[in-house]
C-alpha cells in the first residue's frame, strides 16, 4: 500500500469513528429525551456517560494497534512539513551532512575494496601463502621465496594442500606479431590458475604435462596484452607469438579483472619448461607459492606436514637447506604502501562528519529550545514525553536520512575522481566499487549521525514545571541549555584544532622535504628502461658491444649533452642491495653491513649532477682484466672508513672474493625520495663500473639497465628521438618507462602533496563550519539576551561594554576549545608522523599559527552578533519583557 | 452518574461476542442490550465499550458494515465473524468452568465454616 492509499484510508476511518460516535451520542439524546429529559439536560447526560470523545477515539485508535506506524507517518510529515518552511536552515544542515557522509563512503568504499574485501579468488579463505623460514634471520627478516627444487619436493610431498607457483620477471620483448614492445611477464606452475580457482575467458589451462622440459612451449597471455597486440582476435588462441625470440603457441586469455595479488601481468609461460640453470639450483630463492587446503585440512595441519617435509629436505640436502623450512601465511595482498594513508583519511573525514554533527546538533538545540513554549503545550494538551522525544528523533533521523541519501549521490560520483586522483599506484583499484555493504555502512552512518544530533533537542522535551515553560518560554535560556550549546562550539574548534594542526604538520613537512637537495640534478634529465635485441644477450661480447652501441647511439641524438647506462635510478622502483666487509674474513651474512649498488657507466656522475668529493670516478680502463674499483658516497665513507683515509682503502664485496678499490668519494644521492631516506634502512651508497660486471651476470643485468640521458634542451623533446636512435639499431631494442628526473622527484613526493591537499580541504571546511557555529551559537545566545542587555544599557552600559560581554562569552567557548584540540593534536600529530615518512613531530610554531588563525576566525564569526548585541534598544528591548 | 461496573478483565469481550451473536448491531444497541439482559446489574460505562468493539474488529472476531439503522440513519452494525463464534465458544466454556470452580471452593469454604 503506497503512502497516499494509507493517507486516504487514514483519513476515512478517522471520519467513520467519528461517525459511529455521533450517532451513538444522537440515540442517546433521542432516548433520553423520549423519557422525558429537556434537549439540553439530555444531552449533558449522554456526554456525560459517553465520557470525553477525544478520550475514546484515541482509545479507540489505540486498539486499533497500527498506533505506532500511524504516529511515525504523523510525526514524518510533520518533519517535511517544517523542513519546507525552513527551506534555509534545511539546505544548510542537509548539504553540510551530505559532505560528511559523502567524504566518509567515499573512504569506505576506497578502504572496503583495497583492504577489507577477500581477494577475487575462488574461496579465498582456503588460500595460503607458502614461504621457506629460516632458524636464523638477516636484515630482511627470516622468510625467504622457495627455491624451484624445494617448491617441486613440496609440491610432490604434501597431501594437505595443493601447491602451485611462480617467478616474476621473466618479461621481456614479443617481438612478433606487431610491433616489438616489452612486456611484464611471469613464470608460472602449470596449476596456478586451477589453485586460485580462476576460470580463463578464453582457451584453456596449462596441463601438467606441459610443465617439463622439452615440452611444445605454450603461453598464456592477458586480456590487456590480447587486446593491445591481437586487437580482441579470438583466432589468437593458437597463434604463435615471439618472446625474447622464443616462439610460444598462445593457447589462453585470462579474465580482464585478472590479478595476481594486484599486479598484472601480461605473459604467463610454465617454470618447468624455462632452461634458466639457476632454477635447477636448491639455493637459489624465487618462487612465490600460494596453496590451496584440500578440503577438511586446517592450516594447523597444513603447517605441521609442510614442517616436516621440511626437515626430510634438510637431512637429505645439509648443505642448502640446514635450518629451512615451510610455512604458511594468510594471502593477501602488499597494501602496506596505502593502508596507513587510507586509514588516516578515513579519521580525517570522520572528524569533518563530527563536526558537520556538532555543528547540526546545535543548530537544532536552538530551535528546540526556542519551541520550548509549543512543546510545553503539548504536554498540557496531553501529549506524553515519549511521545514528543520520538518526535524529536522521528526529526533528526529524516534529517539524518535524506542528508544520508544526499551524501550517498555524491558519493556515487566522487568514488571515480578520488580514484583516479590518487597519487601512484592504488592496489587493488579495480576492485573499489559501491556495493551493498557500503550502502549499508553510508545509512548506519547517517541515522547514527541524525539520532547524534537528535539526542540533545530530544532530551530536552520538557518534563515538569509546565507552567514555567508556558509564562516564560521562548524569553529566557536555562543554565543547562547555555552549556549545551557551549559544549557543542568547544567540540567542534577541539575537533578543527586538530585538523588544522594536521594540515599545519603535512604543509611544513612538504616544504622542509621540497627544499632539501636530492643530490642530483634533477633539471634536464631524461631516464628509460632499456631492452638490447634479444639476439644480442646470447653472448658476453656481443652484449657489451651492444651496449656501447646504444651509448653511442644516445650520445649523437640532438639535444643530449652526455648518456650513461645504468642498473637502478634514485627515486624509481628497484634497488640492489648487497653486504660489504672491510677485512678479508667474510662475517655471516646476518652480521654483514649493507649498501645499495649500483652498477654505472663513466658519464654517470656527469649525466646525474652528482658531486665528486674526493678522488676520481671511473674511466673506460675500469674494465674486466683491470683491478675491481667502487666509488662510494658520503655516508658509506662514514660508515664503513669512519670517514678518514677512504681513498686506496679496500672492500669485500659478495660478488667476487677478490677485494675492491675506493678510488672515489661523492654525495649521498636521495635515493629513497626527499621523505624516504632519512628513516631508509639502507642509506650507504656503492658504485662500480658495468664494465666490470662478471661475464656470467651480465645477462641477468642486461636485463635490468636503464639508459639516463642529461640534456640541453627540454628533456621530454629527446625522448623519441632517442627511442628512434636506440631501436634503429637491430629493430628489436626497445626503450620503455620513459620518465624524466623531475617527475620522478615529484612523484616521490606526490603522495604527500595529495594528503596536504585533502588535509587543507577538511581543516577549511572544518574551520568554516566551527565559525559558523560560532556564529549561530552567538547569534541564538544574544537574541535570547536582549531584555537583559536592555537593562543593563539602560543601566549605563556602553556599546563597548555590550559588545566585550559577548566577545568574552564567545572566547572562553573557543579557549577551551582550543586547548583540547592541542592536546588531542598532539595525539594526532604522533599518529601522522608515523604514518607518514619524512614528517617530524611539530614545534610550538605550527600549534601557535593554527591556534592564532581560529582566535581570529572565531572573533570574526563572534563580531556581527555582538554588533547586533549593542546596537539593542534599551527601551523597546524593555517593553518587549 | 451510575458506578462504574466492577467487570472482570476480558469479561467485557465476551459479553459483547454473546450478544452480537443473535445478529449484526450497532454500538448503541449492543449498549442498550446488555444493560436490557443484566437487568442493570452490570453498566457498561459506554467509553469502554467503543475502544472494545475496535479492538475486536481488529483481531478479526467482528466484523462491521454501515447499514440503515431502524430510524433511518447510517450505523455501523457489527456482527460475528467464524473466527468471533469459535472465540465465544471457547471463552464461554472457560467461563463457565471457572465460575463452577469458583463456586466449589466457595460452598466448600461454607461447609468448613459451618
Amino acid at each position: 500500500m503506497s503512502w497516499w492509499q494509507r493517507l486516504v484510508r487514514r483519513r476515512q476511518m478517522e471520519e467513520q469513528l467519528d461517525r459511529e460516535l455521533r450517532f451513538h451520542l444522537d440515540e442517546r439524546i433521542a432516548d433520553l429525551m423520549a423519557r422525558g429529559h429537556d434537549s439540553a439536560e439530555a444531552r449533558r447526560l449522554a456526554r456525560l456517560e459517553l465520557g470525553g470523545p477525544e478520550q475514546v477515539k484515541e482509545e479507540c485508535r489505540d486498539a486499533r494497534g497500527t498506533r505506532g506506524l500511524e504516529d511515525l507517518w504523523q510525526d514524518f510529515r510533520y518533519t517535511l512539513r517544517t523542513m519546507r518552511q525552513k527551506l534555509g536552515f534545511t539546505a544548510v544542515t542537509l548539504g553540510t551532512l551530505a559532505l560528511g557522509i559523502a567524504a566518509t563512503t567515499v573512504m569506505f568504499t576506497v578502504i572496503d575494496g583495497v583492504l577489507l574485501k577477500p581477494l577475487p579468488y575462488r574461496q579465498p579463505d582456503r588460500l595460503v601463502r607458502v614461504w621457506e623460514q629460516t632458524s636464523w634471520s638477516t636484515h630482511m627478516g627470516n622468510l625467504w621465496t622457495l627455491t624451484y627444487p624445494n617448491f617441486l619436493d613440496c609440491q610432490r610431498e604434501s597431501s594437505s594442500l595443493d601447491l602451485a607457483g611462480w617467478r616474476y620477471f621473466s618479461g621481456g620483448t614479443v617481438s612478433k606479431p606487431g610491433e616489438p614492445e616489452n612486456v611484464n611477464g611471469i613464470l608460472v606452475s602449470s596449476n596456478l590458475f586451477s589453485v586460485l580457482g580462476v576460470t580463463l575467458s578464453r582457451g584453456r589451462a596449462f596441463r601438467s604435462d606441459e610443465d617439463r622440459p622439452g615440452a611444445p612451449p605454450v603461453a598464456i597471455i592477458s586480456y590487456g596484452l590480447w587486446q593491445r597486440r591481437f586487437g580482441g582476435n579470438p583466432a589468437a588462441i593458437g597463434m604463435q607469438m615471439v618472446l625474447e625470440e622464443k616462439p610460444y603457441t598462445v593457447i589462453g586469455i585470462t579474465p580482464a579483472s585478472f590479478r595476481l595479488l594486484g599486479d598484472e601481468e601480461d605473459v604467463f609461460t610454465l617454470l618447468g619448461q624455462n632452461s634458466d640453470p639457476r632454477l635447477q639450483n636448491r639455493a637459489i630463492h624465487g618462487i612465490q607459492g600460494v596453496g590451496r587446503l584440500n578440503p577438511g585440512v586446517t592450516t594447523a595441519q597444513a603447517r605441521t606436514e609442510l614442517a616436516l617435509i621440511g626437515r626430510h629436505l634438510e637431512e637429505q640436502f645439509p648443505k642448502s637447506n640446514k635450518g629451512r623450512i615451510f610455512i604458511t601465511e594468510p594471502l593477501h595482498v602488499n597494501v602496506d604502501d596505502v593502508k596507513s594513508t587510507l586509514w588516516l583519511l578515513l579519521g580525517a573525514v570522520s572528524l569533518v562528519l563530527l563536526i558537520a554533527c556538532a555543528n547540526i546538533a546545535s543548530l537544532l538545540l536552538a530551535r528546540a529550545v526556542s519551541r520550548e513554549r509549543e512543546l510545553a503545550m503539548r504536554v498540557a494538551l496531553g501529549a506524553g514525553r515519549a511521545r514528543l522525544t520520538r518526535q524529536c528523533l522521528t526529526e533528526s533521523a529524516v534529517l539524518g536520512l535524506s542528508g544520508g541519501l544526499l551524501g550517498i549521490l555524491v558519493a556515487v560520483g566522487g568514488i571515480g575522481p578520488f580514484v583516479a586522483f590518487w597519487p601512484g599506484e592504488l592496489p587493488r583499484a579495480e576492485e573499489i566499487q559501491l556495493n551493498w555493504q557500503v550502502l549499508l555502512f553510508a545509512l548506519g552512518v547517517s541515522l547514527a549521525c541524525g539520532l547524534l544530533f537528535g539526542l540533545a533537542p530530544a532530551l530536552r522535551a520538557p518534563t515538569g514545571q509546565l507552567e514555567q515553560a508556558l509564562r516564560a518560554g521562548g524569553r529566557t535560556v536555562g543554565a543547562s541549555s547555555r552549556r549545551l550549546h557551549s559544549g557543542f562550539v568547544i567540540c567542534e574548534i577541539a575537533l578543527a584544532v586538530v585538523l588544522l594542526v594536521s594540515a599545519g604538520m603535512l604543509g611544513r613537512t612538504l616544504l622542509r622535504l621540497a627544499s632539501l637537495d636530492p643530490g642530483v640534478n634533477v633539471h634536464n634529465l631524461l631516464t628509460a628502461r632499456t631492452a638490447l635485441a634479444p639476439s644480442t644477450l646470447t653472448n658476453p661480447a656481443r652484449t657489451r658491444a651492444a651496449w656501447q652501441d646504444t651509448l653511442d647511439r644516445a650520445r649523437r641524438v640532438p639535444g643530449v649533452q652526455a648518456a650513461a647506462i645504468v642498473d637502478t635510478v634514485p627515486m624509481r622502483e628497484g634497488n640492489n642491495e648487497i653486504g660489504y666487509w672491510t677485512t678479508p674474513a667474510e662475517p655471516p651474512e646476518n652480521q654483514q653491513p649493507q649498501a645499495s649498488a649500483t652498477s654505472v657507466t663513466p658519464d654517470y656522475l656527469k649525466v646525474m649532477g652528482i658531486t665528486l668529493r674526493q678522488g676520481r670516478f671511473f674511466d673506460d680502463q675500469d674494465r674486466l682484466g683491470n683491478e675491481g674499483v667502487v666509488v662510494i658516497d658520503d655516508v658509506m665513507a662514514q660508515q664503513a672508513f669512519g670517514g678518514r683515509n677512504v681513498l686506496g682503502q679496500h672492500l669485500w664485496i659478495g660478488m667476487g672474493s677478490d677485494p675492491v678499490r675506493v678510488v672515489g668519494v661523492v654525495d649521498h644521492v636521495r635515493y629513497w625520495g626527499p621523505a624516504g631516506d632519512d628513516q631508509a634502512k639502507v642509506r650507504a651508497q656503492l658504485y662500480y663500473p658495468f664494465a666490470q660486471v662478471p661475464d656470467q651476470l651480465l645477462r641477468r643485468w642486461s636485463e635490468l639497465m636503464s639508459i639516463a640521458v642529461r640534456t640541453d634542451v627540454a628533456p621530454l623533446s629527446v625522448a623519441e628521438p632517442l627511442r628512434h636512435a636506440v631501436s634503429a639499431a637491430t629493430g628489436d631494442q626497445v626503450i620503455y618507462e620513459v620518465r624524466t628526473m623531475e617527475h620522478l622527484a615529484a612523484a616521490s613526493l606526490a603522495l604527500h602533496r595529495f594528503l596536504l591537499l585533502l588535509f587543507g580541504i577538511f581543516a577549511g571546511l572544518a574551520l568554516l563550519l566551527a565559525c559558523l557555529g560560532i556564529y549561530g551559537v552567538l547569534a541564538y545566545l544574544t537574541s535570547r539576551r536582549v531584555p537583559e542587555i536592555g537593562v543593563r544599557v539602560a543601566l549605563g552600559a556602553t556599546a563597548t561594554d555590550v559588545v566585550r560581554l559577548v566577545l568574552r562569552q564567545s572566547l572562553g567557548m573557543v579557549a577551551v576549545g582550543i586547548g583540547l584540540g592541542l592536546a588531542a593534536s598532539l595525539a594526532a600529530g604522533r599518529a601522522i608522523g608515523r604514518l607518514v615518512q619524512g614528517v617530524q613531530s611539530t614545534g610550538l610554531a605550527t600549534f601557535a599559527v593554527m591556534a592564532v588563525v581560529l582566535v581570529v576566525a572565531a572573533l570574526i564569526a563572534s563580531f556581527l552578533p555582538a554588533r547586533r548585541a549593542s546596537r539593542v534598544d534599551p527601551i523597546s528591548a524593555l517593553r518587549q519583557e | 452518574m451510575p458506578p462504574k461496573s466492577d467487570l472482570p478483565q476480558g469479561t467485557l469481550d465476551l459479553l459483547i461476542l454473546k450478544v452480537v451473536a443473535l445478529g449484526p448491531m450497532h454500538g448503541y444497541a449492543i449498549a442498550q442490550r446488555l444493560q436490557q439482559v443484566s437487568r442493570d446489574v452490570v453498566q457498561v460505562p459506554q467509553g469502554s465499550l467503543y475502544p472494545a468493539l475496535h479492538r475486536l474488529e481488529n483481531r478479526g472476531l467482528l466484523a462491521a458494515d454501515w447499514k440503515e439503522s431502524g430510524t433511518g440513519r447510517e450505523a455501523k452494525f457489527y456482527r460475528l465473524t467464524r473466527k468471533g463464534r469459535a472465540a465465544l465458544e471457547t471463552e464461554a466454556a472457560s467461563w463457565q468452568r471457572l465460575t463452577e470452580a469458583i463456586g466449589l471452593i466457595l460452598g466448600m469454604s461454607e461447609r468448613t465454616a459451618q
